[in-house]
């Protein structure tokens, strides 16, 4: 079984962003830039699912800049075989990297599709819900647990409230959630095996793909500040302000 | 211009989740109609017909429906989306899922987890784990929104007397199959809803701890539980007590943070709170930083003795 799994290269989550001065974006210039910890989940799994013996082959796609090319590194280095960069400098959305990702989908017909759940960077929580519907296959969002097995695969979902089981018809789109596995630490070996793995470089237009923005962000701000608190002696201190100045107990 | 909510329920009730959604729709501008789609969800029907501001509640049964499972309840929204110019459901679970399907097949945008309706083609949503918020304006023919239900005050659940009309479902694909649901059953407040919040963090150094100094003090004040994503992933409580980016988003009137140390993702979730109580014995945590009032003390003593003062 082949897995493809899609990566996103974003500001590290050890970072602080900063808004812009002319609050048009968020300032990445001389940031350090990783793989969205979601889709390093999606890598391991797949890795996994390879070392089980349930997957044959893994393929990692990204979309983006240039840099991208680090990113499909890593995976490569975590352990996948194969990275496909679509290539552009045109700002992507979930629906325009939704559409690319089922030209490549389509073009290496994977049985099951890794993708983290949400990227750390716009918060959307899109692109594999939105890929699923566009190649008509089931999907299994915020992935706990997976098993393959008998043509089918088993998701358990972290849902409000709990945890939830469904199985899928294969292919399938699996989104991870951050307790499916702890992701191993890349070796030097490993980062050396991947610079001689293929990365296979194509751009939007030879995949006939639309990639042209449907959201216009018109501005972005800072949110706003809470006003400084205060640091109470005791505890007596603190149920005094709870009831007489915050009145909430 | 008529905008379609997607009800949460679970056949028999509504979730509050969709009343605060609702509020949301009737600020896009136009008629809102309520969508139940679901397995024998009569009584939800009728429930949602008397909130006041619906203009038409949409009832489709079909026994495929009664999970919520993704793809047909995908299925049975792209029947009728056409008639909408904003298709809104809550940031919750089951919204995050089924949207975004929605939106591909429409070929538009989603605009997730919107915090403001600045008019009825601009929002506000927070970007980065709520560092930034960003403006965006959307260019397609629908809209289709997850809601912030947190930003939406809740409409009246009595008064109005919207009709009921009942549609025959669509088939659908049959490629998913709901097999079992573990939820955790519990006499609190939820989480989403609570008035005030107990949660435990890391400081707590076990699962044993946050049972003798969270929930002691939460019973006290009636409070729903929660916690950092540090304690989930030190297996102190189950995943659902998770507050954060990635856990669930809240704003209760209190808020008490108990051996968290504040990070950034876990402030994404708590800081639109009215009120944010820390108490950390590191006085450089980064709780601090957003708490109305903190207390650096040994959470071991200053929690009893909080449990203990509160009457």
């Amino acid at each position: 079984m082949k897995i493809l799994v899609a990566v996103k290269r974003v500001v590290d989550y050890n970072v602080k962003v900063r808004v812009k001065s002319d609050h048009s974006g968020i300032d990445i210039a001389n940031v350090k830039m990783s793989m969205n910890p979601f889709d390093e989940i999606a890598i391991e799994e797949a890795v996994r699912l390879k070392e089980a013996g349930v997957a044959s082959e893994i393929v990692v796609v990204s979309a983006g800049p240039t840099p991208c090319q680090e990113t499909l590194r890593t995976a490569l280095a975590i352990g996948a075989d194969k990275a496909i960069l679509v290539e552009t400098d045109i700002e992507l959305q979930p629906l325009a990297v939704a559409k690319l990702l089922k030209a490549i989908c389509d073009q290496e017909q994977a049985q099951l599709i890794l993708l983290g759940k949400q990227a750390i960077d716009d918060d959307s929580n899109q692109t594999g819900q939105m890929l699923a519907s566009l190649m008509d296959i089931p999907q299994g969002t915020f992935a706990s647990k997976v098993l393959v097995e008998n043509g089918k695969v088993n998701v358990t979902r972290e849902v409000d409230g709990g945890l939830e089981t469904i199985a899928l018809t294969l292919p399938a789109v699996i989104t991870t959630d951050l307790r499916l596995n702890e992701p191993r630490y890349v070796t030097l070996p490993n980062i050396m095996k991947a610079k001689k793995k293929p990365l296979e470089i194509v751009k939007p237009e030879e995949l006939g793909v639309d990639i042209a923005p449907r959201l216009k962000t018109l501005r972005v701000d800072e949110p706003p500040k809470r006003a400084a608190g205060i640091m109470v002696a005791n505890v007596a201190e603190l149920v005094e302000k709870l009831k007489n100045e915050a009145k909430v107990i | 211009m008529s905008a379609l909510v997607i009800a949460e329920h679970n056949n028999l009730f509504l979730n509050a989740a969709t009343l605060h959604t609702i509020t949301a729709a009737v600020q896009c501008g136009g008629d809102v109609d309520v969508l139940i789609a679901g397995n024998a969800a009569d009584a939800v029907a009728t429930e949602a017909s008397k909130i006041v501001g619906v203009h038409k509640v949409i009832h489709i049964d079909a026994s495929d429906l009664g999970d919520q499972l993704a793809e047909p309840l995908a299925a049975q929204i792209l029947a009728i989306a056409n008639q909408y110019s904003h298709i809104l459901a809550p940031a919750t679970a089951s919204g995050k899922n089924v949207m975004p399907r929605v939106a591909a097949k429409l070929d538009v945008a989603q605009i997730s987890d919107i915090t403001k309706i600045v008019s009825s083609d601009t929002f506000e949503r927070p970007i980065y784990a709520g560092n930034a918020i960003a403006t965006v304006q959307s260019i397609d023919p629908i809209k289709v929104i997850t809601v912030r239900t947190t930003s939406f005050d809740p409409v009246r659940v009595s008064g109005g007397s919207a009709e009921i009309t009942k549609l025959a479902p669509v088939s659908s694909p049959g490629k998913s199959d709901f097999i079992s649901r573990d939820l955790n059953q519990s006499e609190r407040p939820e989480l989403a809803g609570a008035k005030i919040i107990v949660s435990g963090g890391r400081g707590l150094g076990s699962g044993e701890a946050y049972q003798e100094l969270v929930l002691p003090l939460a019973d006290k004040l009636g409070a729903a539980l929660g916690a950092s994503r540090a304690a989930v992933d030190a297996g102190y409580v189950p995943n659902d007590y998770q507050v954060g980016q990635t856990g669930k988003i809240v704003a209760p009137d209190l808020y008490i943070a108990i051996g968290i140390s504040g990070a950034i993702q876990h402030l994404a979730g708590m800081k639109g709170s009215k009120v944010i109580v820390a108490i950390n014995k590191d006085p450089d945590a980064p709780i601090f930083s957003v708490a109305d009032y903190g207390l650096v003390a040994d959470l071991f003593t200053a929690v009893p003795e909080l449990t203990k003062a509160i009457t």
